[in-house]
């Protein structure tokens, strides 16, 4: 009963602390994420290009994203981002995240494009729609559909290593959790309680994610 | 025919898939308000000359020309060739995520850059035409394949093609739906539409069809008026198909 006390006052102590750390980690991922699609779209079409070069230089950053881990990007890319331009922690940490992130919606970007039937293709390009335009207003939108529980998964996946910021000084979630905890000397408390936080974020997005889907399943 | 011009000519056509040989010097002409039919066994190359015309599949020799114009797929720009040919697939290919309306206005408005308002009133007008005004705001989803097929027909026709191509247009329909579609095909052809049917509707090629084109192994064995060639084949293998499929 005391440890459950303990854990409620300090979930309420700690509150302003950790919903400004968790705007810091939702805002860390949602950025991440929009500067990963574009990084997914960019490596996916490279590899759709079928030309040798471009889909060798697409898989050489699949392999290299999925083949080491996160924190090491995060490492690699915070100092080498900060040693050529001065940036803010918070842009190099989210290009970082964005980056590895990337490397995983290239190969659901380009599957779902794929998977859209060839007959689509085919039908814009006897209105005579160009294969850019075609792609544009006719494949992506299906494929995007398509791949939108793959991009939750990913978000959400997204949303739990940004805690790696952390490592490199964010303040974001699991950064307070761990200051809070080793200056109270009362580290399982804190860690329990940013673990509510997280199962609170994931819990409202795995919700948005059902919607889009719903919402966008109407027109198949 | 009163109207003498020529549409389409194809000259010693020539394809292959790999090493397979699937079209052996095509020649053949459609008149303008010409139907022109072509039939034969499935292999027979009749889907993929038709896929020739709007060069969905490039030809590997031979020429073809449009409105006496000679298309050479390396120079022409394919995209505006296409817009004069319009095409119904066997499997509908409607856009899925755009609804009966969305799909009729789509090309219009991107490739030839009407006026939305105009695209769409002109796309309200071709679908009450094929009979579907109580479906404009609906998803393909939600409609019959002959009333897909209908829709694809009224998207093919808003960009106002000079020739209309289809590639068995029934063939994926159930049984009682196909009379549907090719009413509307019936329609089409008695406003002057130019028209090169892939079908294995006998009955309509022999009702609409001006001219019959009878494919084997990639080549035209016989061709002729429906009356000639459905009463008084020439050619022994085309009597065999016509005793099969009659």
């Amino acid at each position: 009963m005391d440890s459950l006390y303990h854990f409620f006052e300090t979930f309420i102590v700690s509150y302003d602390l950790f919903i400004a750390a968790m705007f810091l980690t939702v805002g860390i991922t949602v950025c991440a994420f929009m500067f990963a699609l574009v990084f997914g779209l960019f490596f996916a079409f490279l590899k759709l290009t079928k030309i040798r070069l471009l889909m060798w230089i697409s898989d050489f950053y699949v392999w290299i994203i999925r083949g080491t881990p996160l924190i090491v990007q995060i490492f690699v890319l915070y100092y080498g981002l900060t040693n050529i331009i001065l940036m803010p922690t918070f842009w190099a940490v989210t290009i970082a995240l964005a980056f590895h992130v990337g490397g995983y919606l290239t190969e659901i970007i380009r599957g779902s494009i794929n998977s859209i039937d060839k007959g689509q293709q085919e039908a814009g390009s006897s209105l005579g729609m160009s294969a850019a335009l075609t792609m544009r207003r006719i494949i992506l939108p299906q494929a995007f559909r398509r791949a939108i529980p793959s991009f939750g998964n990913q978000f959400i996946i997204a949303l739990k290593d940004s805690s790696l910021a952390s490592f490199i000084g964010m303040q974001e979630l699991f950064g307070v959790a761990n200051l809070e905890g080793s200056t109270n000397f009362d580290f399982m408390t804190y860690l329990l309680v940013v673990a509510v936080y997280y199962l609170f974020i994931v819990y409202v997005f795995t919700m948005l994610v059902r919607f889009l889907e719903r919402k966008m399943s109407v027109s198949d | 025919m009163d109207d003498k011009t020529e549409i389409i000519r194809v000259e010693k056509l020539n394809k292959y898939f790999g090493d397979l040989h699937v079209l052996k010097d095509i020649d053949m002409t459609v008149m303008k308000s010409e139907v022109v039919v072509l039939i034969g066994a499935s292999g027979s190359g009749k889907s993929t000359i038709l896929r020739c015309l709007n060069f969905l599949e490039k030809n590997d020799s031979g020429t073809i020309v449009l409105d006496g114009e000679i298309i050479d797929p390396k120079t022409h720009n394919l995209n505006r060739v296409r817009e004069r040919v319009g095409m119904v697939f066997q499997h509908f290919n409607l856009f899925p995520h755009k609804t009966v309306l969305g799909n009729v206005i789509e090309a219009p408005i991107k490739v030839k850059k009407i006026p939305k308002d105009q695209a769409v009133r002109d796309g309200i007008e071709l679908i009450k035409k094929v009979g579907l005004s109580d479906k404009i705001n609906v998803y393909p989803s939600k409609l019959s394949g002959g009333q897909k097929q209908r829709v694809a027909i009224a998207r093919a026709l808003a960009m106002k093609p000079d020739v209309m191509l289809f590639d068995e247009p029934t063939s994926a329909l159930d049984p009682e739906l196909v009379g549907e579609v090719l009413a509307t095909m019936k329609q089409l052809a008695e406003e002057g539409m130019t028209m090169v049917v892939v079908t294995h509707e006998m009955g309509f090629a022999r009702e609409v069809g001006n001219k019959i084109l009878y494919l084997h192994d990639g080549k035209i064995i016989e061709r002729g008026n429906p009356k000639e060639l459905f009463e008084n084949p020439q050619e022994e293998r085309t009597r065999e198909f016509l005793s099969k499929v009659l």
